[in-house]
């Protein structure tokens, strides 16, 4: 066995991910600061907003209120039963209506302007969170499947999911605070909505503040004691006489495996399709893992890079890069082979219970909608195609940088137009979160993998992995 | 110049063919064909084969799925016979288009599979009921053959095939 050496965290990382960390907090603090605190606040915001163009905008609001996205809107506007009626009308008496709801409208608007800084501050913290526990279970795959190639990569993906635990306690606190109604992230929490909303009623048997905890709470423990233990043995493994640890390893992770694909389900219906209680999809579990899928793996294929840029991980060779690169290929496919199910049945179907989701994404989040489907789909398409191009370091940057970049945007897009609206904007608040938690995570990975050797030098496939050659 | 005479040579381990195949190669000798059992992976380099064309072929077949299938479905669903389905009728290609994904996608896959095979075939001259060419049938089971063909220089390549590892050498005349 070879003297392994020890990642050294390099201060220049470690200055750049604390910069992150206070640049970020100051913008979402900005974003908080400057949301409105009443309703007054709200209307003065939004006339000042649309001093010129008022008696234009009004007009499409009604337009737009006449049309199918008033399901979602109303939902939130706690007049439910009048959404129905709603519908019926016809266009002349919108104007009418639309009087009638002025209050109604100009607190819903205030929801959704005092929404946005925590919209801000959950999709990210979601977003580096899904990361970590996308690398958890490509992690855990590797170990049930006894995987030849991968265990050089191992000490990587641990660094990874060292984020569990603090990203998924940050997300935790953020629900936590939800539920005390600081936000009105998830309207079902709210007892108003419910008592006037027929369905969210139907769904309080699951839907219920308490249970939504306490399912929480159960997925974070069960992931993180997964975690615990797998390093542990992973660790344990390194000066074992035996392979005993290693088979202790692959039985928890085949083990975790099953426990994860049915918690990471229950836990994209709480945490993100409960934001929108009326809408459901069933493939919506197997649509949020190919997202944190392939953002994680591209995760580990990013820092493998830089590692091995920066003189450590010399036994990664090409080969490994380039699977990394055919993961990130697939997984990007069969992430928009979901998005694709997802958006055609409900197109195709058009019960405006359903429909009302993409309706409101594509009239109000054109761009980020479609736009994540370029990035996600045709940019990684086009760029790792080609075999060779999964052997260079810049292709996988590149296509990586994206990537990551393109799923943010998917999270971006699942979470905010039921936070937000119509009153989106990626400014100050959303990049802030989006450089807090980047700083947080990169400090937190590089700083777990200072703490042990690079290599799992007694790993029984070691070897077969460092051989590894296409 | 082409003799009909022919050595070959009978490995019973991949690693070794392998190996064997890279000495004789730096040794300047041309190696007419590999025989074996199953793939082996980094022959084709070790052989210096040219890299294969078949997935440009694919990229183009699949193309050519993608369009025979827009062309037929815009044919048969839009103009020849448009029908209101589920509250949204067949008047536009493009409005319909989500419908029609399924279909474009499995066409573009359809036609590049079977191409590709027919293709295959046909590059590599066989065709149902063709008589083997195989020179010795225990590479259909665990051995492999190199052929590789002869001048004068019988003597010297036996010796090196026989160092790099093969179980056994023989010379053969092929009728052409």
């Amino acid at each position: 066995m070879e003297k392994q050496m020890m990642y050294i965290f390099p201060n220049k990382i470690k200055k750049i991910a604390i910069a992150f960390m206070i640049v970020g907090f100051f913008g979402l603090a900005y974003g908080f600061l400057s949301a409105p605190k009443t309703i007054e606040e709200s209307k003065a915001m939004i006339e000042a907003n649309h001093v010129d163009h008022h008696g234009a905008e009004h007009d499409e609001d009604n337009l737009k209120s006449y049309g199918t996205s008033t399901i979602s809107e109303g939902s939130k506007n706690h007049h439910n039963d009048e959404l129905y009626s709603n519908l019926d009308t016809n266009p002349n008496n919108t104007e009418t209506h639309n009087e009638g709801h002025g209050d109604a409208h100009d607190k819903h608007v205030f929801h959704q302007l005092a929404n946005k800084p925590w919209a801000a501050f959950y999709v990210s913290a979601f977003f580096f969170f899904m990361v970590s526990l996308g690398v958890l279970a490509f992690y855990a795959i590797q170990r049930a499947s006894q995987a030849g190639w991968s265990p050089v990569l191992f000490r990587v993906m641990e660094g990874i999911t060292a984020y569990i635990l603090p990203g998924g306690i940050i997300v935790l606190v953020i629900l936590f605070l939800s539920s005390l109604h600081l936000n009105h992230l998830f309207i079902w929490m709210d007892p108003e909505v419910v008592a006037h909303d027929k369905l969210i009623a139907g769904k309080t048997g699951y839907l219920n503040t308490p249970f939504f905890l306490a399912r929480a709470i159960f997925f974070l423990g069960g992931w993180s004691l997964y975690r615990f233990f797998s390093r542990k043995f992973s660790l344990a493994q390194d000066n074992a006489s035996d392979i005993s640890n290693h088979k202790k390893n692959f039985r928890i992770s085949a083990a975790f495996l099953v426990f994860y694909i049915v918690t990471e389900s229950i836990m994209s219906w709480d945490w993100i399709m409960s934001v929108d209680p009326h809408w459901f999809s069933t493939l919506f579990g197997w649509y949020v893992f190919a997202s944190m899928f392939v953002s994680g793996i591209t995760a580990i294929a990013l820092i493998t890079i830089y590692l091995k840029s920066n003189g450590y991980l010399e036994f990664v060779n090409d080969s490994h890069i380039h699977d990394l690169g055919k993961f990130m290929f697939g997984i990007s496919i069969f992430w928009t082979y979901l998005w694709f199910s997802q958006f055609m049945l409900i197109w195709y179907s058009n019960i405006p219970e359903e429909v009302t989701y993409f309706i409101s994404r594509i009239e109000d989040y054109n761009l980020p909608f479609f736009g994540m489907l370029v990035m996600n789909f045709i940019f990684p398409l086009l760029i790792l195609m080609n075999s060779d191009y999964k052997r260079i370091n810049y292709f996988i940057v590149m296509a990586g940088i994206v990537i990551i970049l393109g799923h943010y945007m998917d999270v971006f897009n699942m979470i905010m137009p039921s936070a937000v609206g119509d009153k989106w904007f990626i400014g100050v608040p959303e990049i802030g979160g989006f450089l807090f938690f980047l700083g947080l995570f990169v400090f937190i990975v590089f700083k777990e993998l200072t703490k042990a050797p690079l290599l799992t030098t007694g790993d029984p496939y070691v070897q077969e992995s460092k051989n590894f050659h296409y | 110049m082409s003799s009909n005479r022919f050595i070959h040579a009978l490995y019973d381990d991949d690693d070794t063919l392998l190996k064997a195949v890279k000495n004789i190669r730096s040794e300047n000798y041309d190696i007419e064909e590999v025989y074996t059992p199953f793939p082996v992976h980094g022959l084709d380099k070790a052989l210096g084969l040219e890299e294969t064309r078949i997935s440009i072929m694919a990229f183009i077949y699949g193309c050519l799925g993608l369009i025979i299938a827009v062309v037929m479905m815009n044919f048969i669903m839009i103009q020849d016979w448009p029908q209101n389905i589920g509250g949204k009728p067949s008047f536009s290609y493009l409005e319909n288009m989500p419908a029609f994904v399924p279909i474009m996608f499995e066409m573009t896959v359809f036609f590049a599979a079977h191409l590709m095979v027919i293709t295959f075939y046909l590059r590599s001259k066989l065709w149902p009921f063709k008589k083997a060419e195989n020179p010795n049938p225990l590479t259909t089971d665990d051995k492999f053959l190199v052929e590789i063909e002869l001048s004068d220089n019988e003597k010297g390549l036996t010796s090196l095939l026989k160092k790099s590892g093969a179980i056994e050498v023989s010379v053969i005349e092929k009728s052409e």
